[in-house]
């Protein structure tokens, strides 16, 4: 059980990592960060199952973790929404160019 | 492990993957932000699966209702265009860029598993000396002995860190929300919800000493409760002006310091509460944490800004 979901936890990050690289869009780029934080916390928890009894320590930075993870995605989408903003006026001013969000 | 629990473990890894993937790279940004709650729930699953029910609470609380509210909320304000385009960034008859990023992928993999090999062969210490000391610490619940009393430095900085994130949004300036007139149904689901929200937030508050809860889940439900209110209008604006939001958002710090000065002048250690007192302090710092997270995300969500405005 330990290893699959150390493996999916990997998985996940690199996933998310991948999303970043090549992604252009700020929602998909803050959706990908707050997947590679999930694979992170996969990894912590699945850890916290090696032994014979489970890791309370684990858990604890992981529930802190999750609500550190909301407040900073608050964070990020306001700070795009600037980026949103212009970019919708550049595509009104001139419709050929492709929009970038 | 059995069989069955096995294929069990197989499809929930799957289907974590799966809808990650979707999340990531739908068509559709509607698509992904949807694939993404859905990925939040399921990994409240996983967390529990996993033993970690306190994670699970929060997780469905925080990870799938208020980043899915903030989401949804930031993509109704994305114009049309946006929503629809779907660009591929790399061109696919590029065969050495694919290479390129398999070779780096692999080398990527080698270094994640060496990492997380390494910690699996080592010696598991830490979940036996909480466990030794469980009794000094006022509280039965090992992971709130951790976060309250072993590690209550991590809880203090980590509201340190949500009112940072608050004062931070609180910069920039923002066009003035208009939520739409809520339907009916919404409106009378709510009504039902709501009070039921506040139950299972106290419950969960007041157990936290003792079984899977605490503060944090308590002020994600908490959080929840009151941004479906403010969503459908039941409750009046919430604004940083308004005195009782600040007292409730800086209380929570406040005692969190003072309890760490008086055990500081006490017994000469920095938030090393008396064993005969622990309970009691805990319980103080946890009503007062889990009502200034709660206010703080509620704030987060859907806080008011138009005071920025001159």
């Amino acid at each position: 059980m330990t290893l699959t979901y150390l493996a999916t936890g990997a998985v996940l990050w690199l996933l998310g990592l991948h999303a970043l690289l090549v992604q252009r869009q700020v929602l998909r780029q803050i959706i990908a960060i707050n997947v590679m934080g999930s694979g992170v916390f996969m990894v912590m928890v699945a850890l916290a199952t090696r032994g014979t009894s489970t890791d309370p320590i684990l858990h604890a930075l992981v529930v802190t973790g999750l609500v550190v993870a909301v407040s900073a995605t608050a964070f990020a989408l306001r700070l795009a929404l600037p980026v949103i903003k212009a970019s919708r006026s550049s595509a009104k001013s001139s419709r050929a160019v492709e929009p970038k969000l | 492990m059995s069989g069955v629990e096995s294929v069990f473990d197989f499809a929930l890894a799957g289907l974590l993957l799966m809808l990650a993937i979707g999340a990531l790279h739908a068509p559709r940004l509607y698509v992904c932000v949807m694939l993404f709650i859905a990925f939040g729930l399921v990994l409240a699953l996983t967390w529990a699966r996993l033993g970690a029910p306190d994670l699970a609470l929060a997780e469905a609380a925080i990870g799938a209702g208020l980043t899915g509210v903030l989401m949804l909320g930031m993509l109704a304000r994305s114009p049309q265009e946006v929503m629809e385009v779907s660009r591929r960034v790399l061109s696919r008859g590029n065969l050495a860029v694919w290479a390129l990023s398999g070779l780096v992928l692999v080398m990527l993999s080698q270094v994640l598993w060496r990492g997380v090999s390494g910690l699996l062969d080592g010696p598991v210490l830490l979940p036996d000396m909480a466990a030794h000391h469980q009794e000094q610490t006022g509280v039965d619940h090992p992971v709130t002995a951790v976060l309250l009393n072993y590690r209550a430095w991590d809880t203090l900085l980590e509201l340190v860190v949500l009112l940072l994130a608050l004062l931070g949004v609180r910069q920039v300036r923002l066009s003035r929300e208009r939520f739409p007139a809520p339907w009916p149904l919404l409106l009378a689901w709510t009504r039902v919800l709501v009070p039921l929200t506040v139950l299972v937030g106290g419950y969960v508050l007041w157990r936290g000493a003792f079984a899977p809860g605490g503060a944090f889940q308590a002020g994600a439900v908490l959080a929840a409760g009151a941004v479906a209110l403010r969503l459908c209008q039941v409750l009046p604006p919430i604004r940083w002006q308004q005195l009782w939001v600040r007292a409730l958002i800086v209380g929570g710090l406040m005692i969190f310091l003072l309890v760490g000065l008086v055990s500081a002048g006490w017994r000469g250690g920095w938030l090393a509460y008396p064993s005969a007192w622990a309970g009691t302090m805990i319980l103080l710092i946890e009503v007062a944490a889990a009502l200034s997270i709660a206010t703080i995300l509620t704030l987060l969500v859907v806080g008011e800004d138009e005071e920025l405005w001159p």
